[in-house]
């Protein structure tokens, strides 16, 4: 039984909640009539209306705490409740964007603590938290990339893109008003080394940068990354780094290290963020020295200071300051970032330590491996080898067999399983790309396999069962085309 | 708690178990041997040996109860809200948060999903993002919304390259009192797609063929609800722009919306329907538009349909324009839509219902005139009257503002907010329905002394 919506289980007359009456007299100034509002529609529903319909609807929910949900490149793992805890402490939940540095030292303390950390991570020289999404990082870095050339007279219009990469970089790379250009992989995963040569010959001086994925969106480990750098930069251009797979490297190697420039980091992911349905993220970028003048606004500083005298008033004398990096792009929302979501990944990487979070990467290429070794004889894997953390199938077999990925996918959810994501990276035929994460125990990742098993056989044996899946959930397959045609969007 | 590293065969063990790390060591060596490897070591070798295992110079790890004492510690730095009558606006609101929202928020299906890709096991998200939609429009009288932006200032910069969109124009005119702090957003993503920005005097604007809009903010930055916001529109239309309008959501509770003064795009921050302030984040915006302007819109969209039962259901809709299948040609690389403080945000008008949320407006509306009223007749201190305003108003101190500011701190009141480089010694005031009248005297017989 579908689940009504707000303004069909609206009622005149009944309300969810009360407010005050007004404790100072009337103004004597009343609004201009030509300001008034005459009619305001909204739902009316009474509180056990309210919490009903959201509770219900919460139920026709997948989620991590109800299900293992595999899907790869978002790295779906364990959010742990104490940050939620911490995030409603109501010294960091009422602290105003807007108050004064001095009033404000313990938000600002996480912030720089948390600038620290990332940069300590990614072996960069600084970070900046202004991000407030993983795509919005990715603008963030690609304008620093463009600032920092403007700065030293270079006109730089193109951005390098391997095909396998999520769509945000190609769009971001145009909304920072660079023109694209592809470059394929070769047969093993790793980048076509001369696909990249002759792009950066044939683009030469105009490409500002190379954007890339690493591990890549193959779950793999480019072997020629560092030669990969040396070429970007013996152009002149600069490596931007896609940081949506650091939890596979977190603690194993530095970007840094490996020649990129700058790099935005998914918190959502890698640092646990709940994705809540769809945000928010965050997506912090890292940069290396000469980069760090652009940095979005704000940027949290500790400037050095003289101690402060016995019984001055420390509020007049900031710790942590709030600066606008000298060249900065400018800000990138309203205020400082997503600050709920920076002091969960803060307390995050507090919770895990540094050899917790070399523990954390090393468990999840473990468990993507495991997966795949279990799985490698009903599946064709995209490259046989050894992946990182999330390991790509191809479900042409069972496509000639009768049953898509699409209906791979449907059927896992009678199963009790979310599908992995599907049909990306595009380069691969009826992809399939599965990140278990370092949270799923042996047994789940046992259950799971046992049930891609069972799956592929039932795609050998009657693969219509998969087509018409799935059986158990709230809902059947649904009618997206007539959805884009006829939009209906609003009640 | 110790984490002291042991490694063998250059694995790493912790010598205690972690409650987000469940693979133990029996567990490791299993399934080290189904994969045919050594060690956990052997699957880290298309990375640079000399790369390797860097040293990672962080604090050891905390249990929860450790990390809780140093968060706890952490928070009571902060002087907010919480323990001083506040009197900030200023572009982020306090208001009284309904005791509902936050465990329907909280509840992990919610919480711990993910983009509905699978629309058969995501219906709550999906559904809800299309009651959002449905909210966005009765609150803006538009005709479409999508499923929500990063924040309000974002959400303005996106409306300005949708107007270039679809004016195939690339100059913008801008209000400057549009927020300071919105108006360096707009600024950053007009740089990036090649955009001119002129930021033109309020009321004094100047257009030409070549804007692809006029944006404005009602209210605006200084809590101004200006009379002159048809004309406005009727303007940017003669001169073949869109007009593009930031509004305060909890002001449409009481004044007309944008819809009726020819807005053609409108945006907001969603923070102030009962979302805390969090120090400025997660918040989320609000995006709404014509109808025809439908394929130029960026972010997510949610569209009712049927399942193969003939059940009603809803699915992520128009997802052309979307970076995920157009790439470089996409309307925006946006990915996300702030769901879950979207989800609050309905939630919170679902239980205030149109006589809550016009309670809250009056509320405001009430405690800001009563407050301005008083200040006003304090010697030294004026209000800047002249345009009717909503809930903030702009106060001229005797002294310059920080001085003030820190004189109301001692007395345990955060004060508004110095727009001294903006406007010689005038402070920013807001009053919202949780400014008791008791605080709003104290307020005022403070601000003598200070």
């Amino acid at each position: 039984m579908p689940e009504k919506n707000l303004m069909q289980l609206s009622h005149p007359g009944r309300v969810g909640v009360t407010m005050p009456a007004s404790d100072v007299p009337a103004s004597a100034e009343a609004i201009p009539p030509e300001l008034l509002r005459d009619v305001l529609r909204l739902p009316e529903l009474s509180q056990l209306d309210v919490v009903r319909h959201f509770t219900r609807l919460s139920q026709l929910n997948f989620s991590i705490d109800t299900h293992m949900y595999p899907l790869g490149s978002c790295t779906m793992k364990l959010n742990p409740k104490v940050n939620d805890a911490i995030a409603a402490m109501p010294g960091f939940a009422q602290a105003h964007p807007m108050q004064p540095d001095a009033q404000v030292q313990g938000a600002l303390a996480v912030m720089h603590g948390l600038q620290r950390q990332l940069a300590e991570i990614t072996g960069m020289a600084d970070a900046s938290l202004a991000p407030l999404a993983g795509a919005q990082g990715e603008l963030a870095g690609v304008l620093v990339i463009k600032a920092y050339l403007e700065s030293i007279g270079e006109r730089r219009t193109t951005i390098v893109v391997p095909d396998s990469a999520h769509g945000t970089n190609p769009a971001t790379a145009s909304m920072a008003g660079f023109d694209v250009v592809s470059v394929k992989p070769q047969p093993d995963g790793d980048m076509d080394l001369d696909a990249l040569r002759a792009a950066l010959e044939e683009h030469g001086p105009t490409v500002a940068a190379l954007m890339i994925t690493l591990p890549s969106t193959l779950g793999l480990f480019d072997r020629n990354i560092v030669r990969i750098g040396e070429m970007v930069h013996a152009h002149g251009a600069l490596m931007y780094g896609d940081g949506a797979n650091m939890n596979a490297m977190t603690g194993q190697v530095k970007a840094g290290d490996l020649g990129f420039d700058v790099m935005h980091i998914n918190l959502h992911k890698t640092f646990s963020q709940p994705h809540g349905g769809g945000g928010p993220g965050a997506g912090p970028i890292v940069v290396q020295e000469r980069l760090a003048p652009f940095l979005p606004s704000p940027h949290v500083a500790r400037p050095p200071r003289p101690p402060l005298p016995q019984g001055e008033r420390g509020s007049l004398v900031a710790e942590f300051v709030l600066e606008d990096p000298p060249q900065s792009i400018g800000r990138m929302g309203a205020f400082g970032g997503q600050f709920g979501v920076l002091l969960r990944a803060y307390a995050y990487i507090r919770s895990l330590g540094p050899d917790g979070l070399r523990a954390m990467s090393e468990a999840a290429v473990v468990n993507a491996n495991y997966v795949q070794a279990r799985l490698r004889g009903a599946y064709d894997l995209a490259h046989d080898r050894t992946c990182m953390h999330e390991v790509l199938f191809s479900g042409k077999r069972q496509k000639a067999q009768g049953a898509k990925t699409l209906d791979i996918a449907k059927r896992m959810i009678d199963y009790g399983y979310h599908p992995p994501t599907i049909y990306f990276p595009l380069v691969v035929e009826e992809a399939m790309l599965i990140e278990p994460t370092e949270s799923e125990s042996k047994e789940t990742l046992d259950a799971f396999c046992d049930a891609m098993l069972a799956i592929a056989h039932e795609a050998e044996t009657q693969p219509e069962l998969l087509r018409e899946a799935p059986h158990t959930a709230p809902l059947r397959r649904l009618d997206e085309a007539t959805a884009a045609r006829k939009p209906v969007l609003r009640w | 708690m110790t984490t002291e590293i042991r490694r063998t065969s250059e694995q790493t063990t912790l010598t205690e178990p972690h409650p987000y790390i469940p693979m133990t060591d029996d567990d490791c060596a299993a399934m080290l041997a189904t994969i045919g490897v050594a060690s956990a070591a052997d699957l880290f070798t298309d990375i640079p040996e000399r790369y390797r295992l860097p040293e990672l110079r962080l604090p050891d790890a905390l249990s929860e109860l450790e990390l809780l004492q140093e968060m706890q510690a952490l928070a009571s730095r902060n002087q907010t809200a919480a323990d001083y009558a506040c009197f900030l606006g200023a572009g982020a609101y306090r208001h009284f948060r309904p005791s509902i929202v936050e465990p329907l928020v909280m509840r992990g299906e919610f919480l711990t999903s993910y983009t509905p890709y699978q629309p058969e096991i995501s219906q709550g998200t999906l559904q809800t993002i299309f009651e959002f939609q449905s909210l966005v429009c009765e609150l803006t009288g538009m005709d479409v919304a999508n499923a929500g932006m990063y924040d309000g200032a974002s959400a303005l910069a996106e409306a300005c390259l949708m107007a270039c969109a679809v004016t195939g124009r690339k100059r913008i005119a801008i209000s400057d009192r549009v927020h300071p702090n919105w108006l360096s957003v707009v600024q950053g993503y007009a740089h990036g797609r090649g955009i001119a920005v002129d930021v033109q005097p309020h009321a004094a604007f100047v257009l030409s063929d070549e804007h692809a809009c006029l944006a404005v903010a009602q209210p605006d930055f200084f809590g101004r609800m200006s009379l002159g916001a048809a004309a406005w529109g009727e303007a940017a239309h003669a001169a073949g722009a869109l007009y593009v309008v930031a509004v305060e959501p909890i002001s449409l509770g009481l004044y007309r919306p944008p819809s009726t003064y020819h807005a053609d795009i409108v945006v907001a921050e969603g923070q102030s329907l009962g979302v805390p302030l969090s120090y400025g984040g997660p918040y989320v915006g609000l995006f709404a538009c014509r109808d025809r302007f439908i394929r130029q819109m960026p972010g997510r969209i949610a569209g009712r349909t049927t399942d193969s039962q003939g059940r009603t259901g809803y699915v992520l809709t128009l997802q052309t324009r979307e970076q995920h299948i157009r790439r470089e040609r996409a309307t925006s690389n946006i990915c996300t839509s702030q769901q879950l403080i979207a989800l609050s945000t309905a939630i919170y008008l679902a239980a205030l219902g149109p006589r809550g949320l016009r309670r809250v407006a009056e509320l405001c509306y009430e405690k800001a005139h009563y407050a301005a009223d008083r200040i006003d007749g304090l010697a030294g201190y004026s209000v800047e009257r002249g345009e009717p305003f909503f809930q903030e108003f702009v106060v001229r101190t005797p002294k310059p503002v920080a001085a003030v500011n820190q004189a109301l701190l001692d007395r345990r009141i955060i004060g508004g907010l110095d727009v001294s480089d903006m406007l010689h010694n005038r402070m920013l005031l807001c009053a919202t329905e949780l400014n008791s009248r008791a605080e709003i005297d104290a307020l005022v017989e403070a601000l003598p002394d200070a």
